[in-house]
């Protein structure tokens, strides 16, 4: 047994609501740059839909994750080490620009500087790859909202695996959210195809990285990933991923996906697993033994023999305490609740789903009946066959049966809870038809419902950090090129060695005081105090009094 | 008695050449890690690169194994192996042209998608710009070179494994001999000087890509684990800052 910390991360997709607030803080603190304008860490789909890139889940165009061969090893779907290195002058399973999408801008200076005409001046949309003027036809959520419309429908490839009647009734049946990010497999497709040994899997918290510095820009791990969550950032030539927030992680904060998630749905803690079973796990005959195999592979954290050997294997005693507390321990083994995405690319993901009840709900109390009835809505859940095969298609590899378990609990809960917010006995055979007790059912509606802030973060901080932060402090001008020297290297941009961040943060700190721009305020000199943020200079704070009174100030 | 310009050219040129490279590539490597990259361009065009960048490059593999068969191993060597020098340049010659015609065909593919793509273009540097021509000067003189001296000359060809292949290996001895390379077909002359031109740039645009040939791939473990220590800090550890702990005995 090797046991191994794991952060990940469990979305409760019930609370969803699209507003793709995640997404835009992810980009605002790591994507806004150039190079990565179409690069979404974070992006919420609207399924059923075409997912960003487009299709990415049809495999067998994109070839990303493992397959089992014959004789039952694990190989990756795009070919071999020797397949890889033989198509890397040019990866025949790269997705171009076209199946992310163009980005563009504005321009917006026409609305300003546009001379008088006999028409309203407009700002027309132009490309940020060639500076062209562009058509906008797709972006990273275009078909937001428009779950289960003909326009895209066809061509979902989680729909596609379905029967057909299915994909008919679809129009009627259902929609819902699918927030992703890097998934930080166990097994990771794309560490496995990266040929400069560059990406890698932290030792600590299994977090998944690209080293920048080794990076060769051969973009095979674009590729193996099945869940099209590497991307290539086209002006550094190198792959950039989701870090987990790493920097935020180990000092305890959640990531900022988490953090500004306005329906609270995310929840962060360690799971400890045996790493010497991994490979093993993904390799299981049977896809549908797959959601299994992983949950095997997780080792139960008050088990002393576990923490035994965990202490053995040198994790420090906070982070088991940690794991002990983690709500993803409890939601993917105590409750049950939570479900993989896609645990058929056999990479064993570490960010798992609640899958949604709402849909059920919807449908139940539309049709007049009482949707928090327990009856009605057990039985509606298996007879509703087209939400539960699609998200047995999302989550099980399929397999029907978890998802409809799952769905029970939540809708147990429901009823459960309902009697005590009526002031009514609870029904202890409302919990024990889904196989657990009154008390376990209002733990998990804690967890999942009233959901603070510290039940749904457990992060242990990094140990050394702070000796790191203040090595940094200590010397922050000793780097190439000195203090204040910007721009592009001369072998294109962004080369030469990064700035260190406490030298960014001082010139973007001066630069957002000193700032002149239309945002600002229009007495030269004086500070904005709309985003001033208490540090610095305030000389410009009050305008200049009169003579007298500067010489009385004297 | 060899002339100064013949002096400068096959017995000073060669050690500038190679201390550039050999300095340059240090450097690069020391001061831009993170700029060394192939800087794929696939992502915003794959229909010509499909074709040209595989036809390129294994052009290129080709040529290269050819190059160094024929300058590193001595003339004697494959004689003693009872390889006659008709069979020798006959493989040589087709096998080489072979390798050039995949190269330069790739090559005008390459550049005419570099021009002709809207996005491959304004992602062009200055740099890239002026690397392709030196690049594109040694790969065609030098195939004109092996049409004009070994296809077109008739039976034989010109013999380089008699000049220019032991003045080649003359200089890695430390013991240049400039006078090997008097009576060398022009073509020849000019394309050793443009591919020395193109080495002496090579640290200081993006060929350097191909020392980072990843070759080790296929003798690793599939996934890579890294510690966080090691990986994270922002530079290494100075002397006397050591992280305090038990002394090892």
């Amino acid at each position: 047994m090797k046991v191994m910390a794991q952060m990940s991360m469990v979305m409760n997709l019930d609370k969803c609501i699209g507003c793709h607030t995640c997404s835009v803080t992810c980009k605002q603190a790591w994507t806004n740059r150039t190079g990565t304008e179409y690069v979404w860490f974070n992006n919420v789909e609207t399924r059923p839909g075409l997912g960003y890139p487009r299709t990415y889940q049809d495999q067998e165009k994109w070839g990303g994750g493992w397959v089992r061969t014959k004789r039952g090893k694990l190989k990756l779907r795009s070919g071999g080490k020797f397949k890889k290195l033989a198509t890397i002058f040019s990866n025949p399973k790269l997705p171009s620009m076209k199946d992310y999408y163009e980005p563009w801008t504005y321009e917006y200076d026409m609305l300003l500087s546009s001379p008088q005409t006999d028409y309203t001046p407009v700002a027309k949309p132009k490309s940020l790859i060639t500076g062209e003027d562009m058509a906008i036809e797709w972006s990273a959520n275009w078909d937001d909202d428009l779950g289960g419309s003909t326009e895209t429908m066809q061509d979902d490839p989680v729909l596609m695996h379905m029967s057909e009647h299915v994909t008919e009734e679809l129009e009627q049946t259902f929609m819902f959210y699918l927030p992703r990010i890097c998934e930080h497999c166990l097994n990771p497709a794309c560490v496995a195809s990266c040929p400069s040994g560059a990406m890698y899997k932290r030792v600590e918290d299994g977090i998944v990285l690209v080293d920048q510095d080794q990076c060769r820009g051969w973009r095979m791990c674009v590729s193996g990933c099945p869940y099209k969550k590497v991307y290539f950032n086209h002006k550094t030539g190198k792959a950039e991923k989701c870090t987990m927030c790493y920097p935020r992680i180990e000092v305890g904060l959640p990531t900022v996906c988490s953090e500004t998630c306005v329906g609270r749905l995310r929840y962060l803690g360690l799971v400890l697993y045996d790493a010497d079973k991994v490979t093993e796990a993904a390799s299981v005959e049977n896809e549908h033994d797959l959601l299994e195999a992983q949950r095997s592979v997780f080792l139960d954290p008050n088990d002393p023999a576990v923490v035994e050997a965990a202490r053995a294997e040198g994790i420090p005693e906070d982070w088991i305490e940690a794991a002990q507390a983690s709500p993803i321990w409890s939601l993917i083994q105590k409750y049950k609740v939570a479900l993989p995405l896609h645990p058929e690319y056999r990479t064993m993901p570490m960010v798992w789903y609640i899958p949604p009840l709402s849909p059920v709900v919807d449908i139940v109390g539309t049709s007049g009946n009482d949707a928090e009835d327990p009856k009605t809505l057990f039985a509606a859940i298996s007879k509703l066959r087209i939400p539960l095969e699609y998200l047995a298609g999302l989550f099980t590899a399929g397999d029907t049966v978890p998802v409809e378990r799952t769905l029970r609990r939540l809708a147990a809960m429901r009823s459960y809870m309902r009697e005590i917010n009526l002031g009514n006995e609870p029904d202890e055979q409302t919990a024990a038809a889904v196989g657990m007790t009154g008390r376990e059912v209002e733990e998990m509606y804690r967890l999942l419902a009233i959901a603070k802030y510290e039940d749904r973060y457990v992060i242990p901080t990094a140990h050394q950090e702070i000796a790191r932060e203040l090595e940094e402090l200590s010397c922050s001008l000793d780097y190439e090129g000195g203090p204040g020297m910007g721009g592009a290297g001369p072998f294109g941009s962004s080369s030469g060695t990064p700035t260190p961040v406490a030298v960014e943060n001082f010139h973007a700190l001066k630069n957002r005081q000193n700032a002149d721009d239309p945002a600002g305020p229009s007495t030269p000199g004086r500070v904005n105090l709309l985003n001033w943020d208490g540090n610095g200079s305030t000389d410009g704070l009050f305008p200049p009094g009169s003579p007298e009174q500067q010489k009385e100030e004297r | 008695m060899t002339s100064t310009l013949d002096a400068l050219l096959w017995g000073v040129l060669p050690y500038v050449t190679i201390a550039a490279f050999v300095i340059g590539l240090f450097w690069r490597y020391r001061y831009d890690k993170f700029g060394w990259t192939t800087r794929s361009s696939q992502l915003y065009e794959n229909r010509l690169l499909r074709w040209g960048s595989p036809m390129f490059h294994f052009g290129l593999i080709l040529v290269i194994l050819g190059h160094l068969v024929g300058l590193l191993i001595p003339k004697s060597w494959t004689e003693a192996v009872g390889i006659p020098e008709a069979a020798y340049h006959f493989v040589a010659t087709w096998m080489g042209s072979f390798g050039a015609l995949l190269v330069v065909a790739g090559l005008i593919i390459l550049i005419v998608r570099r021009r002709t793509t809207g996005p491959v273009f304004s992602a062009t540097t200055r740099m890239d710009k002026t690397m392709y021509v030196f690049l594109a000067a040694s790969i065609l003189i030098g195939s004109w070179a092996t049409v004009e001296t070994q296809i077109l000359a008739g039976d034989h060809g010109y013999d380089y494994r008699e000049t220019i292949s032991p003045w080649f290996r003359s200089i890695f001895v430390l013991q240049p001999e400039p006078a090997l390379m008097a009576g060398v077909p022009l073509a020849f002359k000019l394309h050793i000087i443009a591919a020395e031109l193109l080495f002496i740039l090579w640290p200081f645009t993006r060929l350097v890509h191909a020392f980072s040939a990843p070759v080790p791939y296929v003798f690793r473990p599939y996934v890579v684990y890294r510690s966080r220590d090691a990986a994270v800090q922002s530079r290494e550890s100075r002397p006397g800052w050591d992280p305090s702990g038990r002394p090892k005995n």
